[in-house]
């Protein structure tokens, strides 16, 4: 069977599926469905200093191959999850990510801080892209400056590995990126969800509460592929790609236009085992063309 | 423990245009399921249907390892489940959320009333089933717009007394089921489901009559298992996830009579 262990700085994958965050809760909703060892690793949902309610329902439209979300960081605080979540889920033999949010940069240093002793949390994620809260989230993650404040002040509070979650909201991600990296991001994910917005035309109102949401699902896969592919090239950190991955195919698009590691998303709620099959049709792929290693086909376009 | 397998519809029945029940057999043994509790089923029959669509349980038969689902044509994806073809194979999650909370009345001769509307009636033919098992005598109040949208009133006959209203005065009383005269003798415990105007009326009803009152709600839902948090509905408590706190609330829980 062929190698599929990849490195993310110095967080090593037992193999480049993990899951987005948002979609796969902490993991333990979908253990009827996934054995969690199996993953690479899964990212828990977007954790703040402290415990947010969220956006006001309707928080969600379903669209053409994929679907509007405006959850708007609902979290019970990172406090809540270091007490009460992180116990239940440490030992469940898979990389544990915890993707961090927050309104300033002073908040996400606290939080980064706050995870530092936990020996099972070996990276954790910036979101400086999420299109559904107010303050901070996307308006750190759509200038330079504001992704190199938020960046160079996380890094410096947290030795271990730093991803960075990018908005594809922007005019060019390329120089987002390579901003990241010059803070000292070990590594960046793409792509957040496209900032959307859907009527009913029945009742004359909006679909979500916030009038537009993040658009997620297959229906902007070409657009994270093309934006994986442009970022790969021009940093040198390994990118993770995401964006309505849904079968072992979707995931090797992202890995050949060079992700080192994918997410998967939206893909959960629609067949709870997806990250599995992803699994099993990566490994199928590489035994059908006789790649040994995985990396062999990373980066390869 | 949860299941997501394929079902082979076994049945498909077209109970008027807009309503088609559809009895479906597992593979796999079933898993425990209770009267409230829903499945998420893949419409894939529907090319503009992405996610799952939630569905109340309507029975469930261990033995046969057979379900029912009672579903309405309101889109693409649920005319798509209903127009299947019998044969064919249908992938649903089951079962989902928290079942309905069945107590003993306090008097033997206090009888619960199980009040729906619409495609709402389906989790209380369930509810009505596990309480005959449970030795308690339930009694209906299922109202609809016509007598051609009344369910499966057969069936619920054989479980206990029927009342029936309806908009148009085809069958049964003419108005809704809150000006039904039922609701103007005691009652102690109310189950409820159907249009969120109607629950929220029989939840101020009950509260009129110091009846407990269980609503099950149909928050629109992405994952159904608690991930996606998108089917939040305000309670006492802040907003939770319908499909993994709920579907069926008791209303002290809710924040409706605010």
């Amino acid at each position: 069977m062929a190698r599929l262990s990849v490195n993310i700085g110095s967080l090593h994958l037992k193999n480049p599926v993990l899951t987005a965050s948002g979609t796969f809760g902490y993991g333990e909703e979908f253990a009827d469905f996934v054995d969690l060892s199996r993953l690479g690793g899964f990212v828990v949902k977007g954790t703040t200093l402290h415990s947010r309610e969220g956006n006001d329902y309707p928080r969600m439209a379903e669209t053409p191959s994929g679907m509007l979300n405006a959850v708007g960081l609902q979290n019970k605080g990172v406090g809540y999850f270091i007490d009460n979540i992180y116990p239940r889920i440490k030992d469940c033999g898979s990389e544990i990510i915890v993707n961090v949010s927050g309104a300033s940069p002073a908040d996400y240093v606290a939080v980064a801080e706050r995870l530092t002793p936990l020996q099972g949390i070996r990276a954790i994620e910036l979101n400086i892209s999420c299109p559904n809260v107010k303050q901070g989230g996307m308006a750190f993650g759509t200038t330079c400056a504001g992704a190199a404040s938020v960046v160079s002040a996380v890094r410096r509070a947290w030795n271990k590995t730093l991803i960075v979650k990018l908005s594809p909201n922007v005019t060019d991600i390329v120089e987002i990126a390579r901003a990241a990296e010059d803070e000292g991001a070990d590594s960046v994910s793409l792509i957040n969800t496209l900032m959307g917005m859907a009527v009913d035309v029945e009742r004359r109102r909006p679909m979500l509460s916030t009038i537009t949401g993040g658009l997620s699902g297959p229906a902007v896969r070409p657009v994270a592929v093309r934006m994986v592919w442009q970022v790969a090239k021009a940093v040198k950190i390994p990118v993770i790609g995401l964006g309505g991955i849904t079968c072992g195919r979707d995931a090797l698009e992202f890995l050949m236009a060079g992700a080192t590691a994918v997410q998967i998303g939206t893909a959960n709620f629609l067949d709870p085992a997806a990250t599995m099959r992803v699994i099993d049709e990566i490994e199928e792929y590489c035994t059908r063309h006789k790649i040994s290693d995985i990396r062999e086909i990373i980066g390869i376009i | 423990m949860k299941i997501c397998t394929d079902f082979r519809l076994t049945e498909s029945r077209h109970l008027s245009p807009a309503y088609g029940l559809l009895t479906l057999q597992s593979e796999e043994p079933l898993p425990e399921i209770h009267a409230g509790q829903f499945a998420q089923v893949r419409a894939d029959g529907s090319k503009t249907t992405f996610l799952r669509r939630p569905i109340s349980i309507c029975s469930a038969d261990p033995e046969t390892r057979t379900i029912r689902l009672l579903i309405r044509r309101a889109g693409n994806g649920t005319a798509a489940l209903i127009d299947t073809p019998a044969g064919h194979l249908i992938n649903i999650m089951l079962p989902l959320g928290r079942p309905f909370d069945i107590q003993a009345p306090d008097q033997s001769t206090d009888r619960p009333l199980l009040i729906g509307g619409g495609v709402g009636v389906a989790p209380l033919l369930f509810l009505g089933h596990e309480m005959r098992q449970a030795g308690i005598c339930p009694e209906f109040l299922i109202g609809a717009r016509s007598a051609s949208d009344l369910l499966l009133l057969d069936e619920f006959k054989a479980l206990g007394d029927v009342h029936i209203t309806t908009d148009d005065g085809s069958l049964g009383h003419r108005g809704v089921v809150t000006a039904h005269p039922r609701l103007q003798r005691p009652v102690s415990q109310i189950f409820c489901c159907g249009p969120a105007p109607m629950m929220k009326a029989v939840a101020a009803a009950a509260a009129k009559l110091g009846a407990s009152c269980q609503v099950s709600l149909e928050n629109m839902m992405a994952c159904g298992i608690g991930a996606c948090l998108c089917c939040v509905e305000k309670t006492v408590r802040g907003n939770v996830c319908v499909c993994t706190e709920g579907p069926v609330f008791n209303i002290n829980q809710l924040t409706w009579l605010d």
